[in-house]
């Protein structure tokens, strides 16, 4: 008993990291039709950018960790978004996609050649400490990280529900064409989606660093799970990426540990093909048109 | 169009054609196996573009297709089953399962059939790897030998580039076919507007699982060709990065176009090959050429022949109008 | 017996009755015209008609049969054309192509399609169409490239190629020029001559009541007027609707 409760901190605590990953992915999605296949790669550069100010110019964590922030924000969110995306979103939905998978391959395989090809060592962001409620022992670390990310997401869910901006986000999201007519500036949104996109990734890169090694190639992975994240917890919700990352982290952490690791991934695989089957607007997400 | 530009838009591409199929056979032998493989790929490629340049459903499981073909070959051939019968039989496994992965086409689009094709895609790596019994899991199959027809042999890499030229050549004739027949204009109506291809009859449904069982069966095929190139086959071979490279191919050739996947499996095999000596500098500028063209020439390479259609085969007056529809 | 008929026909979305108990008759070689103010469910008629949409209750019969939920292409196979509110043509083929896509699958098997061309007739026919549209010129184009005028007519040909019993024209004269409308109306009023039954959305009045014979109107989902096109235009329930309390 004592072991399922640390396993499932242990899920729910990696699966909100997945989730922050899956988030910005689906806001993307929503408003401005791009299928960022480069999500993965957003997140292992900022990675290597901390490594970069905390551990070679030996910043102290904090300056370090929002220089990153800026960098990643200013390169995976405005430049990207400027020179990229910008002219792609009039050509149709496959020569977006392509040009994020060439994105992709250009970020891991830059990394690669012109930085390392080795995984490197990154110190933990918390204190790896034990916590002991009577038989169980729950690591610092994991129940720290669940908080920051779950916070972060709120605050998010805020921001978008509150705030103008937000309100002019969900528009977008809801009805282009209406929206730019009612006189918000759907350019400067997307632009801005774009950004908070990359410090959502960079955020979760923070996290995830010292959990993975930080490695050129662990972005396939990553962006994978945000995918499956976004598509069984519901592409149009935020709730339903929160809650998709969560059963991501969780249903791989409890099949790691009872079934043999290979087929580990086989089991997020299984949910994802009878989420498309039964419910494919996801799990927690709503009934979009389909036509 | 002039005369002249009616010969040169329907012969030019004919004969450069016929020089590529020929040509290989004066070089030795590194670069006839690379010939092979341009032609397993455009094989492939070919099925992709059916499924997705004509008929414009998106699919990620071409890899799992692949797969199938070439590992009918290495499962059943020493067993004494005749290499061209492994490879029916691949091509027929490949069509089933493109038919089941049809049916959730039916239901869902875009993102979402890209995630159902990257899950079978995941499901029959997977698989692969851990059934060893049957498919040798991670280490794969080893020693699959090239077909043997007892007067003549293919082992060699130029008699084997013949041999695979001589399932491309029925693989390129029957796409033609099909590209030029109802079918073909079937599925670009469903490409075009799904809508209004319903309401004048288009049945979706037996023509959108048709798109996936026939660009699959391609890929079957080409499968089974591309197991006794390499000699030997292992699960990473038909993971998610192969549907991509597939997927790049047959964009980066030009969608929806006869001579894409041809052009995009030249690129994809062999400029990798002129670059080699760059090391890892390759796969950057390679990746850099593809969102430069994504931004340029979103047609794909494809369009740099259309522009030379329009510039040198047209008269002066000539509306942009007579661009081709494909 | 009617050609096309509609029975107590509801379609609701969510709790918002968009078609409620609606019954009509189309008789076979007339003009019927459907008017009524946005929202009044005149689309929505049509979309439950053809199979675009499936109807929450009540029936749809063509020539006798119930086609009621049926999908939009097997409606097309009974009989049943129909062009939409905004043109719905396929932009990335030639205009013939675009033609003959019309025709091609009222006929025949999938087997036959993929091994056989279709017959020299057919093509003969689409050409004879497109003359008698005044496009033939531009057959080799493709349809993205023909102005919005050309497009119409393009949009409408496609619905008669397959030699429909009974032809639904969505709003056909939305966005178009005088000169096209007269060119469009004179081509519906010599294919009715010759036959063909048409059931005709429009707002533009003066056409509807020079061209329809019958006309029925609609209001909330409802009929709330029908008959000739005089009586019609003077029933005070029909200017209520349009104009309001």
């Amino acid at each position: 008993m004592a072991d399922l409760i640390q396993l499932l901190v242990a899920g729910v605590s990696i699966g909100a990291i997945y989730s922050m990953i899956a988030l910005g992915f689906v806001l993307l999605w929503q408003t401005s039709n791009t299928i960022n296949f480069a999500q993965g790669e957003f997140v292992v550069l900022p990675a290597f950018v901390m490594v970069f100010f905390h551990l070679i110019l030996e910043w102290p964590f904090l300056p370090a960790f929002i220089a990153t922030i800026v960098v990643s924000s200013f390169l995976l969110g405005w430049v990207v978004r400027k020179v990229l995306i910008a002219r792609l979103l009039e050509q149709g939905l496959l020569p977006l996609i392509i040009a994020t998978i060439g994105l992709a391959l250009f970020i891991r395989y830059s990394l690669q050649v012109f930085w390392t090809p080795l995984g490197l060592y990154f110190p933990p962001v918390f204190p790896r400490v034990t916590i002991q409620l009577g038989s169980v022992s729950l690591p610092m670390e994991e129940l720290l990280n669940l908080a920051t990310a779950g916070l972060i997401i709120f605050a998010v869910h805020l921001f978008i529900t509150r705030t103008k901006i937000g309100w002019g986000m969900q528009a977008i999201a809801q009805n282009r064409p209406l929206a730019a007519v009612l006189g918000i500036d759907v350019s400067r949104l997307v632009t801005l989606i774009f950004i908070l996109n990359a410090a959502l990734a960079a955020v979760a890169a923070i996290l995830i660093a010292p959990i993975y090694l930080v490695k050129y190639d662990i972005g396939i992975s990553l962006g994978l799970k945000a995918f499956y994240a976004a598509i069984i917890g519901g592409f149009n919700q935020i709730r339903g990426a929160f809650l998709g990352g969560l059963l991501v982290g969780v249903v791989e952490t409890l099949s790691a540990a009872y079934i043999s690791n290979e087929f580990r991934d086989g089991y997020a695989l299984v949910i994802l093909i009878l989420v498309l089957m039964l419910k494919p607007e996801g799990i927690w997400g709503k009934k979009e048109e389909w036509a | 169009m002039t005369r002249e530009g009616l010969l040169v838009r329907r012969f030019v591409p004919l004969l450069v054609l016929c020089a590529l199929l020929v040509l290989p056979l004066g070089l030795e032998q590194y670069k006839l196996f690379v010939g092979s493989l341009v032609l397993v790929y455009v094989i492939a490629a070919i099925g992709l573009n059916l499924t997705l340049g004509y008929a414009g459903q998106i699919s990620l499981a071409h890899a799992a297709f692949l797969a199938f073909g070439a590992y009918s070959v290495a499962i059943l051939q020493p067993h004494g089953i005749p290499f061209e019968l492994c490879l029916l039989i691949g091509a027929a496994i490949s069509f089933v399962f493109g038919l089941l992965i049809g049916f959730p086409a039916l239901r869902v689009k875009h993102h979402y059939l890209a995630m159902v094709t990257i899950g079978f895609t995941i499901i029959v790596f997977l698989c692969l790897r851990n059934f060893p019994a049957v498919t040798g899991g991670s280490f794969g199959i080893p020693g699959i030998e090239r077909p043997d027809w007892g007067v003549v042999s293919f082992e060699s890499d130029r008699a084997y580039y013949i041999y695979t030229l001589l399932w491309a050549v029925p693989a390129l004739a029957s796409a033609y076919w099909i590209k030029n027949s109802r079918w073909g204009r079937a599925f670009k109506s469903i490409r075009e507007n799904e809508m209004r291809a319903e309401a004048l009859g288009v049945s979706l449904r037996n023509y959108k699982l048709m798109a996936f069982a026939i660009g699959a069966a391609y890929a079957g095929v080409a499968g089974a060709l591309f197991a006794p190139l390499l000699g030997y086959i292992d699960p990473p071979a038909f993971y998610i990065e192969r549907s991509i490279q597939f997927l790049l191919i047959v964009v980066i050739g030009g969608l929806g176009r006869f001579e894409g996947p041809i052009i995009g499996s030249i690129v994809v095999v062999v400029l990798p090959e002129i670059l080699r000596a760059s090391q890892g500098l390759y796969l950057i500028i390679f990746a850099l050429s593809i969102m430069l063209m994504m931004l340029f020439m979103p047609k794909g390479l494809i369009g740099l022949w259309d522009l030379f259609i329009e510039r040198f085969a047209m008269p002066r007056d000539a509306s942009r109008a007579h661009r081709a529809a494909e | 017996m009617a050609l096309l008929e509609v029975e107590t026909l509801s379609k609701h979305f969510y709790e918002y009755p968009a078609l409620d108990g609606l019954s009509i008759e189309v008789r076979e070689g007339e003009i019927l015209g459907i008017i009524g103010p946005n929202g009044s469910g005149k689309t929505t008629l049509f979309n439950c008609i053809s199979g675009t949409l499936h109807p929450s209750s009540g029936r749809v019969r063509l020539k006798g049969d119930d086609i009621t939920g049926m999908s939009a292409n097997q409606v097309f196979h009974r009989g049943l054309a129909r062009t939409f509110q905004l043109i719905q043509i396929f932009p990335g083929m030639t205009v013939l192509e675009n033609m003959l896509m019309a025709v091609q699958e009222r006929d025949g098997t999938m087997l036959g399609r993929l091994l056989t061309r279709e017959p020299a007739r057919v093509k003969a026919r689409a050409h004879e169409l497109l003359d008698y549209l005044g496009i033939d010129f531009l057959h080799e184009n493709l349809a993205s490239n023909l102005s919005y005028g050309q497009q119409k007519l393009l949009d409408f040909g496609m619905a008669l190629m397959s030699k429909p019993d009974v032809i639904l024209l969505d709003e056909p004269l939305a966005g178009v020029n005088p000169t096209m409308i007269q060119n469009l109306v004179g081509h519906i009023k010599d294919l009715n001559a010759k036959g063909n039954t048409f059931v005709v959305i429009e707002h533009n009045m003066e056409v509807v009541m020079s061209l329809c014979e019958r006309i029925i109107v609609l209001s909330q989902g409802q009929q709330i007027a029908e008959g000739m096109p005089d009586e019609v235009a003077d029933n005070p329930l029909v200017l209520d609707a349009y104009f309001g309390r």
